[in-house]
């Protein structure tokens, strides 16, 4: 059985086929991915117990004639800042190393409903915070393509287990890029769906206006299936979207003659050049395919990354207020009087960069800063959510880079956090505006680091989104 | 400069996060430069623009409500096992009131 090959469509049929059960199918891919994964890292910890039950489910279901549902026996990396019920859920954090959540995500319980197979848990940067991977308080994951680079950030070992081969598809988190730019680095398909379109319900809150599920896999048609599976509305999540979910699946019929493309003349000038050519010659794909290319102006990106960086960062220090030694598993040994035990707590420990969040956060809502910072950015938020209004009145959908460069070297910009967080420019306006946008593999440098084609569409238009993707994927391999 | 130490130990009081000498000192020059880029904020103009605190759609008013029907909880057992320290169905903390 070769596990790096499989796809959603290869796993059903093999079961129905009788060529191998769930059970089976799911020990192999448990064996190979234990066995590959000290290469990269991704993931944290398996859960053999529960794949196991899981699958026993599914040749259940298949024994009794019924239909085992659209993911049926498929090997699933998931990240580790969603919740798994009676499986520990790190958040890359040395605060949480021993918590054992008391309740499932509705993203995990509706991909076990539809057959789904959790191996395990995969690495991220600490409450993925990070563009890299390397915040993770268990160390970094590496790029499977090329060792001595990082997988990007935040959703490093989600994006790493699909790229390596030891999922068949995987769950990632995406506040201002998480599962975009790191799906760029890895060569693998990565989708942030319109906000609310997934439930939010047991994903460790980080920025909650800007926090997004989403799904990666190894092509356009199983990153449809996985997205169909988990989006809907959720009545644990009043932020959970009621607008009906359509089959994303037969969006992808490469029809896309016609469609108008944006290129934002603001996101070209800060490629590297390599970078710049992949996606030059994706757009020129497009157009190949009939699509119309023309410029557009998104004029409010310049101000993206402070106004992110403010909004991202307060209602982090808010939703990080919770891990104060009372609750979740970590509480500091010196303790004496009770604010002793929250501050030690928190200083011993949050590592780096979530100190560094939780300051500017602190410091950006703080009286006499609030209105100038706060307020402020959420003005400039309205703005850069107009740019796109303006945009879809005259386009259908937006290509853009993912990254300003393909994946950098581990320890490279890890010194530099306002480097680090210049690096997030052309995803963080997506997530600001709460459109759905992904990043599909378009080429690689001369050197084979993977380079991918960011597509962003209007609110809830992830069909558009995947029929743009498919038609380039299918140019493009 | 747009943060002082001072200002850095006063923040990090607020957040209940006990800082290191060495971390003050890195977080003053580095919330500094981070500080100085919003700054850009600035320079665009905002008047009469509304502050967008969530991601909003067309939908009716009442999509958000449900019906008020009970629903299992989590229950006390399952809501205290990840407590460092826990008691008679309780989190123990320090004691704050002295008798």
């Amino acid at each position: 059985m070769d596990i790096p090959s499989l796809t959603i469509d290869r796993v059903r049929e093999g079961l129905v086929a009788s060529r191998f059960s769930a059970v089976e199918l799911t020990t192999e891919a448990l064996r190979f991915a234990e066995a590959e994964n000290p290469r990269t890292g991704a993931y944290l910890h398996f859960c053999p117990e529960r794949a196991v039950a899981a699958a026993r489910r599914v040749d259940g279901r298949l024994a009794r004639g019924e239909d085992p549902g659209p993911l049926a026996g498929v090997p699933i990396a998931v990240k580790d800042v969603i919740l798994t019920k009676g499986v520990r859920t790190t958040c890359g954090s040395r605060l949480l190393e021993h918590y054992i959540p008391p309740y499932d995500a509705t993203a995990i319980t509706r991909l076990e409903s539809a057959g789904g197979i959790i191996l395990g848990k995969t690495n991220c940067d600490e409450f993925a915070m990070g563009s890299s991977t390397e915040n993770s308080a268990f160390g970094p994951v590496r790029n499977p393509v090329a060792l001595d680079r990082v997988p990007g950030g935040s959703s490093g070992g989600s994006a790493a287990a699909v790229a390596q081969g030891t999922a068949v598809v995987a769950l990632g988190s995406d506040t201002g890029g998480s599962i975009r730019q790191p799906a760029s680095f890895c060569g693998v398909v990565g989708v942030t769906p319109t906000y609310g379109r997934v439930s939010r319900y047991g994903l460790t809150a980080f920025a909650s206006s800007l926090d997004h599920i989403g799904p990666f896999a190894r092509s356009v048609s199983d990153a449809a299936t996985v997205l169909g599976v988990i989006a809907g509305r959720d009545p644990s999540d009043a932020t959970s979207a009621a607008a009906p979910v359509p089959d994303y699946r037969a969006a992808i019929d490469g029809r896309v003659k016609g469609v108008k493309l944006g290129l934002p003349r603001e996101y070209l000038k800060d490629l590297t050049s390599e970078t710049g050519e992949v996606i030059e010659r994706g757009v020129e794909r497009l157009r190949g395919l009939g699509c119309e290319v023309r410029e557009i102006s998104l004029p409010a990106t310049g101000y993206a990354i402070a106004t992110y960086y403010v909004i991202a960062t307060a209602e982090a220090s808010s939703n990080l207020a919770r891990y104060d030694g009372v609750r979740y598993t970590f509480r500091s040994e010196s303790s004496g009087t009770l604010a002793d035990l929250y501050r030690n707590t928190r200083g011993e420990g949050f590592g780096a960069e979530c100190k560094r969040r939780i300051m500017l956060g602190t410091y950006v809502l703080s009286h006499g800063y609030y209105d100038a910072y706060y307020l402020k950015a959420q003005k400039v938020r309205t703005l850069i959510a107009r740019d796109f209004e303006h945009a879809f009145q005259q386009v259908d959908a937006v290509v853009a880079p993912v990254s300003p460069f393909p994946a950098f070297k581990l320890g490279e910009k890890v010194d530099d956090p306002l480097a680090m967080y210049l690096s997030d420019i052309y995803t963080i306006t997506g997530s600001l505006a709460g459109i759905p946008c992904m990043s599909v593999p378009s080429g690689a440098t001369r050197a084979g680091l993977p380079v991918g084609l960011q597509i962003l569409t209007r609110h809830f238009d992830e069909p558009g989104m995947f029929r743009l993707a498919g038609a380039l994927e299918q140019q493009t391999s | 400069m747009r943060i002082s130490e001072e200002q850095v130990r006063y923040v990090a009081a607020l957040a209940n996060l006990n800082l290191s000498a060495a971390e003050i000192v890195r977080f003053q020059a580095e919330l500094d430069g981070i500080l100085e880029h919003m700054d850009k904020l600035n320079e665009i103009d905002t008047t009469g623009v509304e502050p967008m605190a969530q991601v909003l759609f067309a939908a009716e008013e009442t999509a958000t409500l449900r019906d008020d029907v009970v629903v299992p909880p989590l229950g006390n057992a399952a809501a205290l096992a990840n407590a460092p320290q826990s008691g008679a169905g309780y989190f123990k903390v320090a004691k704050v009131i002295e008798r």
